[in-house]
């Protein structure tokens, strides 16, 4: 029997593509399951903006076959520029849904390092995938995006660091859309286990060809006991992508997880990044900046929850808005009872650049436990004219003088990014919007 | 060449209230002029007017540099033609590193394709901060972000000696000052004189004057510049105070606002 769902993707379709895939029985089940509960359960509600008329359910292809690329020397500019052609060892590059590079050191492999793309690590190591997948960081029906992602997932990578393993050079991967049918329901999903430490840093990017799509992305990072994860990524998906992006991570005793985000869609945004810090000792430390241009909604909600005792969590967002862009930036920092002497400390800077653009910083502190500090800071404002003046004292021009302000403005996370090209493509996507 | 900077009578607004009533004063290239009188004087005023901070509304006057009305021009272009103020309040910018900040303003001044090189840059700096005994990670610190009082100061007379004006005003660059460090920064500004330099250095304390030997003593009181000597001038101030200046003029109470 198959039921009529209000979905473009039915029953027979999810099923027809788990089975080209050569799915798991359990993957395809879980698909299932969730497409079943999509239908029904209600969009997620971010604070303070209205997502009721946003397109997250319809489009008009659930994958598309792209080419993929034979040798770095294969891949475009856009794509070369970001990656230390020299030294990196361990990439993974998506086209659209079709995984189309990949490389990881015969070292890391030794050890017991695991990447590649989701799909096919469901296949290889299914053991691994079906414990973390949207088992512990998200769940699969918290509201009809998650579970429409867990139905339809069509892309990312699975990372998996063994016990004791520590990787000193930072593992990429560059997910690039470049065909406007394309949509993508991507999943990374990071398993560190004990005592291991690695860095993993992405970039989302899309080229002018990409007009209206949808994109839905979770990512889950999984931090067992005294891991560390640093996780940067730089999102450019193009004006006419509504996104999605749900990045969360769960940390053990012991335990660091470090978000590194330059959140730089050009499209209508919803993100959440939420750190669970489930183990004592656990420490939780998120940096994002923003550019809003254009007339793009976004809402960018932070989110660390403590239950580990002596666990720390810091928040701290910077978001230049200009043009008729509107965003805003929900900070959370929650202390639930039982994590004594946590600390949980938030700052979130909005800059505008005119007088149409709209920005909210809401810094929120839930708290259920006595012993315990927590502290926040939040300003909107416009570039300060006492700044412009000092600088402009000096020859710098009014222009040059906004350009420094502003940048500086934004150092603070752009600095943090681990891979130079990142960084440095960071910098470039900033340079373009602001100007 | 000789430099000149001449002052017309100048007024000066700030939110409608007028501070400056007429202000006269002749500056060449190659002389030390300081400026003193008691606070609310309007002494920093002028400072800010000449280089045209957003408040400060010139009602009438003209600030001539070699000809050239400086009022009819923004701040950058001011800069560009040879002025340089250093500020009693230094804003603070994140994320733009001191040297990052230094570059900027002398490529400003170079043209395209014509940037100083990084390393004659930092040799230039390392000299600089050397003779300014400022430490060398300030340098790479953001900008006044964090910097203490004398910090502060030294960091605008070390963008002084970067930038090399034709006419510097220093507002109340003693202000804040330990013994230590008033020193320091009256190296930097003996150092810059020159033929190719004017200074107009503006104090309410003698002591810097311990220092630095100005060529023009100038007194202000009622946003007027009301007595001008040489050195003598300082020297008198010094012993006796203001009060037979006031008794001289006679002015009651020498703060703007106040008419005689």
């Amino acid at each position: 029997m198959t039921t009529k769902t209000n979905l473009p993707v039915d029953q027979q379709a999810v099923e027809a593509f788990s089975q080209k895939n050569g799915e798991p029985g359990w993957l395809s089940s879980l698909r299932l399951d969730a497409l079943a509960k999509a239908d029904d359960l209600p969009l997620p509600k971010p604070d303070k903006t209205k997502i009721t008329k946003w397109n997250f359910t319809q489009f008009a292809k659930h994958t598309v076959d792209s080419d993929i690329y034979s040798s770095l020397e294969d891949m475009p500019e856009s794509i070369k520029s970001l990656i230390d052609v020299e030294t990196q060892q361990n990439l993974y590059v998506q086209r659209n849904n079709t995984p189309a590079f990949l490389t990881l050191s015969e070292e890391l492999k030794e050890q017991g390092v695991i990447f590649m793309d989701l799909l096919t690590a469901a296949k290889e190591y299914p053991e691994l995938v079906e414990k973390y997948f949207m088992t512990e960081a998200v769940k699969v029906d918290e509201h009809k995006l998650t579970a429409l992602h867990a139905a339809l997932v069509n892309g990312g990578a699975f990372l998996y660091v063994p016990k004791n393993v520590e990787i000193a050079e930072p593992i990429q991967a560059v997910y690039v859309h470049d065909d406007t049918d394309a949509t993508l329901f991507n999943h990374v999903l990071v398993v560190a286990d004990d005592n291991s430490s690695v860095t993993y840093v992405e970039s989302y990017l899309a080229t002018d060809a990409v007009q209206e799509s949808v994109v839905n992305i979770v990512s889950e990072v999984i931090a067992k006991q005294n891991a560390r994860v640093v996780y940067g990524a730089v999102d450019n998906l193009s004006a006419g992508t509504t996104t999605y992006v749900n990045r969360r991570g769960t940390a053990g005793r012991d335990s660091r997880i470090e978000w590194a985000l330059g959140m730089m869609n050009d499209g209508n945004t919803i993100s959440e990044n939420i750190t669970k810090l489930i183990g004592d000792n656990s420490y939780g430390d998120t940096k994002m900046v923003v550019v809003g241009r254009g007339n793009q909604k976004q809402n960018f909600t932070t989110n660390i929850t403590h239950w580990g005792k002596n666990s720390e969590g810091y928040i701290l967002k910077h978001g230049v808005m200009k043009d008729a862009a509107s965003s805003i930036f929900n900070g959370i920092g929650k202390i639930e009872y039982g994590a004594t002497k946590a600390n949980a400390e938030q700052e979130s800077r909005v800059l505008m650049l005119s007088e149409k653009a709209r920005g909210d910083a809401n810094p929120i502190l839930l708290i259920d436990e006595d012993d315990v500090t927590a502290g926040h800071a939040a300003s909107v404002g416009r570039v300060d004219p006492m700044q412009l003046y000092y600088l402009m004292s000096r020859g710098i021009s009014q222009h040059e003088a906004e350009r420094l302000v502003i940048h500086g403005f934004l150092a603070p996370v752009v600095t943090k990014l681990p891979i130079e090209g990142v960084k440095r493509l960071l910098s470039e996507v900033i340079e373009r919007k602001v100007q | 060449m000789a430099s000149t900077l001449v002052i017309k009578d100048l007024h000066v607004e700030i939110e409608g209230k007028e501070i400056l009533k007429g202000v006269n004063l002749e500056l060449d290239s190659g002389k030390i002029h300081v400026i003193m009188g008691p606070n609310g004087t309007g002494k920093s005023t002028l400072a800010s007017a000449i280089m045209g901070h957003p408040k400060f509304e010139v009602t009438k006057g003209e600030v001539l540099l070699n000809g050239e009305n400086v009022l009819e021009m923004e701040v950058d272009e001011r800069a560009l033609a040879g002025l340089f103020l250093a500020m009693q309040y230094p804003s603070e910018i994140t994320g733009v590193t001191n040297a990052d900040f230094l570059r900027s303003a002398i490529n400003a001044r170079r043209e395209e394709g014509q940037e100083i090189s990084l390393m004659k840059f930092i040799k230039e700096l390392d000299k600089n901060m050397d003779f300014l005994e400022m430490d060398q990670n300030m340098a790479q610190r953001y900008l006044n972000e964090g910097f203490s009082g004398g910090e502060k100061k030294r960091n605008e007379i070390l963008q002084m000696m970067m930038i090399k004006p034709e006419f510097g005003i220093l507002d109340e660059i003693d202000s804040g000052l330990d013994i230590d460090a008033l020193k320091v920064v009256s190296k930097g500004i003996n150092q810059m004189r020159s033929e190719d330099f004017g200074c107009l250095i503006i104090t309410h304390y003698q002591r810097l004057l311990n220092y630095i030997e100005p060529d023009f003593v100038h007194v202000m009181m009622q946003g007027r510049i009301v007595k001008s000597g040489g050195f003598e001038l300082a020297r008198r101030l010094e012993t006796e105070g203001y009060d037979w200046i006031k008794q001289e003029l006679g002015i009651e109470d020498e703060t703007v606002g106040q008419e005689a």
